[in-house]
């Protein structure tokens, strides 16, 4: 089931022409003539969810956003992406831009927003003028500027690039930031909703959930909930990587069985080289790790399927999240310590450094990390990280710190013999990778590691 | 006149107080006092946008109001959380807060130098305080400290990065109250993030000088202060003159010994926060008896080490454990009533030599 992609290959789809011969732009021309409240509703009716990483009900969200007298409100669209192995929005705005732009366009009408911001990963560098053109082509054909389409509505989309920083990322951060501001995460309340960007009312959304109001408008959020199972309304995009033999982004729709995903040769096409399934990240960095027999099947022996609610089934003992979306696979030769010590060193870099226990407890669980990878570590530096985690976890002013906290703690809950392993062979593990299933190649040397 | 809001009722550790809307839970916990007030590191009440970093003044809201009783799942930093009518807040009486108190702290000193000793902020550091009462004895962590390259933002401030807990307030100060060029920020992020100023400037805006005095840790002192005193040597004394800055408010605090003047600070409240902000000039310039005319000692709170030497003036902070727990507390021993030490039938001083258990036996019984 394809609504987001399914013209992503049609030769010259990124180019306004093309993109409009296959029924580009229908959406906007139906919402114009429809109240931004009705529009509202049917987002709400489609039971879409934000796809940047939590899932909160897009309906809901924008019905919260404040209307007072006389303030402009905006639209902000997340286009960030920054979480390790995600790489979905990237996607969609290279290869069919167009899309984005109608999406945003009916979001400004059903908000009120005048003017529209895009906020681009800075890293981004190339879709940055790809989507400036998209733009420029939307507005030349009538879509954006005054009076759009004798509607009386108005509007203009910005482009902003970021500067490197994943914290921008976290929506009160990529407001400071729009502002010109260091892109320190506000403090909630207030909410966006109620002050965003300059004091003013804001809605933040992810790039794909956005995207995702274009078919929605056209053919009716009713329509839209059908897809999918329970609260899982729609298709969402996954990007896939890791030892795969098909890495990529697929749309999928919420029905399928996570061993379909990895092993069919429709997305994933299985694992290369014979190897065995060892371990899953499914939805971005941030969540937690599932070892292979919890990601295929619940712990109540169920199949585990590709959506919001199976993926989440257990909780943290035993569950994950769909997150982000970034789908990232492990191998037998995969080494689990490795890995969380490279996610630890990721958010300790990424820290904004405000708040304690994310500023000093990322750097402390990067270093025990280290230790325990390059055979310097204790049975207690184990115990130690737990507690760390448990600290950090809960305790901070944005999500970045659980999102540093959640790897870590699921690494130790599902592997902690392959820490155990790392500190009682202490020269192998220096020069080894430690699968569940054997020892395979050397390490490789990460640059301005020790 | 306007009417009068009507108050609204929070209890927190089972002692409850009347607040107006929109006060915070840190302000209301202020205005019990005592054990059940939430130590704040980067909170200041005259700074705007303050507070939410340092994660030291967490509590947890077991129920959110009248209206709406569900608690919140997660702590809350009080310094930043209003109050509603009818909320419940546990500090003290919660497990969960004094265990991610204890985190916090530990995570405030693991890049800490521990310099203390060579440290002009000892005595009055809030950090100091806040581990002796909140934090653990021991350190677990086992890796170098961070360290910083050494800066220099002028004459009159000296910055020690590897002291600072990051807690903005600097930053705020030379927003709010040194307004005007923007020289003094945030470089950098994560736990590398350092204190500077624009393009290595030296900070001269007339009103700079209050950086040192909301700086929670020996990270900004006074230069013209350095090396030359322990804090707890020198007498507060309550000062002012007529200073020509319109924007200064001349009331200073003067720390003394005998009759020299060695530091000129801020007035400052009983939570340790400026009262009025003082100039450059009266802070670094007047350091003469006759700049002044002096109040008299300033108020002390009993428990800071400024106060040894049987110092006058001395303020306490309300008692409320018997509030908290329902009852009078039942100590396991008062060493006050209960050791003999405390009731010797001679006078000490009359005794030649050490003094023997059995001058302390009450023979006349
Ligand atoms: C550290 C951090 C990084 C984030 N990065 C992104 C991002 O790159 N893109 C994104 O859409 N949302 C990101 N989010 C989530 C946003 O804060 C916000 O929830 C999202 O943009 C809301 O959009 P949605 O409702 O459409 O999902 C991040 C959150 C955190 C805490
Ligand atoms: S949790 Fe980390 S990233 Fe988020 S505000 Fe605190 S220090 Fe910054
Ligand atoms: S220098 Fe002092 S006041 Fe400034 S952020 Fe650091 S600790 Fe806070
Ligand atoms: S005083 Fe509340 S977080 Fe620092």
């Amino acid at each position: 089931m394809k609504l987001l992609l399914e013209h992503a290959h049609v030769e010259g789809i990124r180019y306004y022409d093309t993109y409009r011969k296959h029924g580009g732009y229908r959406s906007v021309e139906k919402a114009l003539k429809m109240t931004p409240d009705e529009i509202v509703e049917e987002v709400k009716t489609s039971g879409l969810r934000g796809r940047g990483g939590a899932g909160f009900p897009t309906g809901m969200k924008w019905s919260f956003l404040a209307k007072p007298e006389g303030v402009p409100r905006h639209l902000v669209c997340n286009a960030d992406e920054s979480e390790p192995g995600t790489f979905k929005d990237r996607y969609l705005m290279e290869f069919i831009p167009h899309l984005l732009i109608e999406g945003l366009i009916v979001s400004s009408y059903a908000l009120g927003s005048n003017m529209t911001y895009i906020y681009i990963r800075g890293e981004y560098s190339w879709i940055d003028p790809i989507l400036e053109e998209a733009i420029a082509e939307a507005k030349n054909n009538g879509w954006l500027g005054k009076n759009i389409q004798g509607s009386g509505f108005d509007c203009e989309i910005y482009v902003q690039r970021g500067a490197g920083a994943y914290i921008c990322g976290e929506e009160t951060a990529l407001l400071e930031s729009l502002e010109g501001k260091r892109g320190n995460p506000r403090i909630k309340p207030p909410f966006p909703a109620v002050k965003g960007v300059w004091g003013r009312p804001t809605v933040v959304n992810n790039v794909e959930t956005l995207a995702a109001v274009v078919p929605i408008i056209n053919n009716g959020g009713a329509e839209y909930a059908k897809i999918g199972v329970g609260r899982s309304t729609g298709t969402k995009l996954m990007s896939a990587c890791g030892n795969i033999n098909k890495p990529g982004v697929y749309e999928i729709d919420m029905t399928i069985s996570v061993e379909e995903f990895i092993f069919s040769d429709q997305y994933c096409g299985g694992i290369p080289n014979g190897k065995k399934l060892k371990a899953c990240i499914p939805g971005g960095s941030s969540v937690p790790i599932l070892p292979a027999n919890l990601l295929l099947k619940t712990a109540k022996g169920e199949t585990r399927l590709m959506n919001y609610e199976s993926m989440s089934d257990g909780g943290f003992q035993t569950g994950s999240m769909i997150g982000s979306g970034g789908f990232i696979v492990f191998d037998e030769d995969q080494c689990v310590v490795r890995h969380t010590m490279s996610l630890a060193h990721f958010y300790n870099h990424e820290s904004c450094g405000q708040c304690s226990p994310c500023r000093e407890g990322t750097g402390w669980m990067y270093k025990i990390l280290k230790n325990i990878e390059y055979g310097k570590g204790k049975m207690s530096d184990i115990d130690l990280l737990w507690d760390i985690q448990g600290k950090i976890e809960g305790n901070t002013i944005c999500p970045l710190g659980d999102a540093a906290a959640w790897p870590v703690a699921a690494a130790i809950r599902h592997f902690r013999d392959e820490f155990e392993w790392h500190v009682l062979n202490p020269e192998e593990s220096q020069t080894r990778n430690f699968g569940l299933a054997h020892y395979a190649d050397p390490l490789p040397v990460l640059a301005g590691d020790a | 006149m306007a009417e009068e809001t009507p108050k609204i009722k929070v209890t927190i550790d089972n002692i409850t107080v009347e607040v107006d809307p929109g006060t915070t839970i840190l302000e209301a916990a202020r205005k019990i006092g005592g054990d059940v007030t939430p130590p704040a590191m980067c909170f200041y009440s005259k700074l705007e946008g303050s507070g939410g970093k340092c994660r030291t003044c967490l509590v947890e809201v077991s129920k959110g109001s009248e209206k709406d009783p569900r608690p919140m799942p997660k702590l809350m930093a009080s310094c930043r959380t209003g109050v509603m009518d009818g909320m419940e807040v546990k500090n003290i009486t919660s497990p969960r807060v004094l265990e991610a108190r204890k985190g916090v702290v530990e995570m405030l000193l693991i890049n800490h130098p521990l310099d203390c000793p060579v440290c002009d902020q000892a005595g009055e550091c809030h950090l100091q305080d806040l581990s002796y009462e909140h934090g653990t004895e021991g350190t677990r962590y086992e890796f170098d400290r961070r360290t910083f390259e050494k800066e220099d933002i002028g004459d009159y401030i000296s910055l020690h990065m590897t002291r600072c807990i990051l807690c903005y307030r600097c930053v705020y100060t030379a927003n709010q109250v040194a307004e005007g060029d923007r020289e003094h920020g945030i470089l950098e992020r994560g736990d590398k993030a350092e204190i500077s100023t624009l393009l290595g400037k030296n900070l001269k805006n007339d009103f700079i000088g209050n950086v040192i005095d909301v700086c929670p840790v020996g990270a900004l002192t006074d230069k013209t202060f350095r090396f030359k005193n322990r804090v707890w040597f020198t007498k507060p004394m309550n000062a002012h003159r007529d200073c020509s800055n319109p924007k200064c408010c001349g009331k200073v605090r003067l720390w003394m010994r005998g009759d020299e003047v060695f530091r000129v600070t801020a007035r400052k409240d009983e939570w340790g926060e400026v009262e009025d902000w003082i100039c450059n000039e009266c802070r670094f310039e007047k350091k003469e008896t006759k700049d002044w005319v002096i109040e008299g000692p300033a108020n002390i709170s009993r428990h800071s080490v400024i106060s040894q030497g049987h110092y006058v003036n001395t303020v306490d902070q309300p008692v409320v454990i018997d509030k908290v727990i329902g009852k009078n507390p039942k100590l396991l021993l008062d060493i006050h009533d209960e050791s003999d030490v405390n009731k010797p039938n001679v006078r000490l001083s009359e005794i030649s030599g050490p003094a023997h258990s059995d001058d302390f036996e009450k023979k006349d019984k």
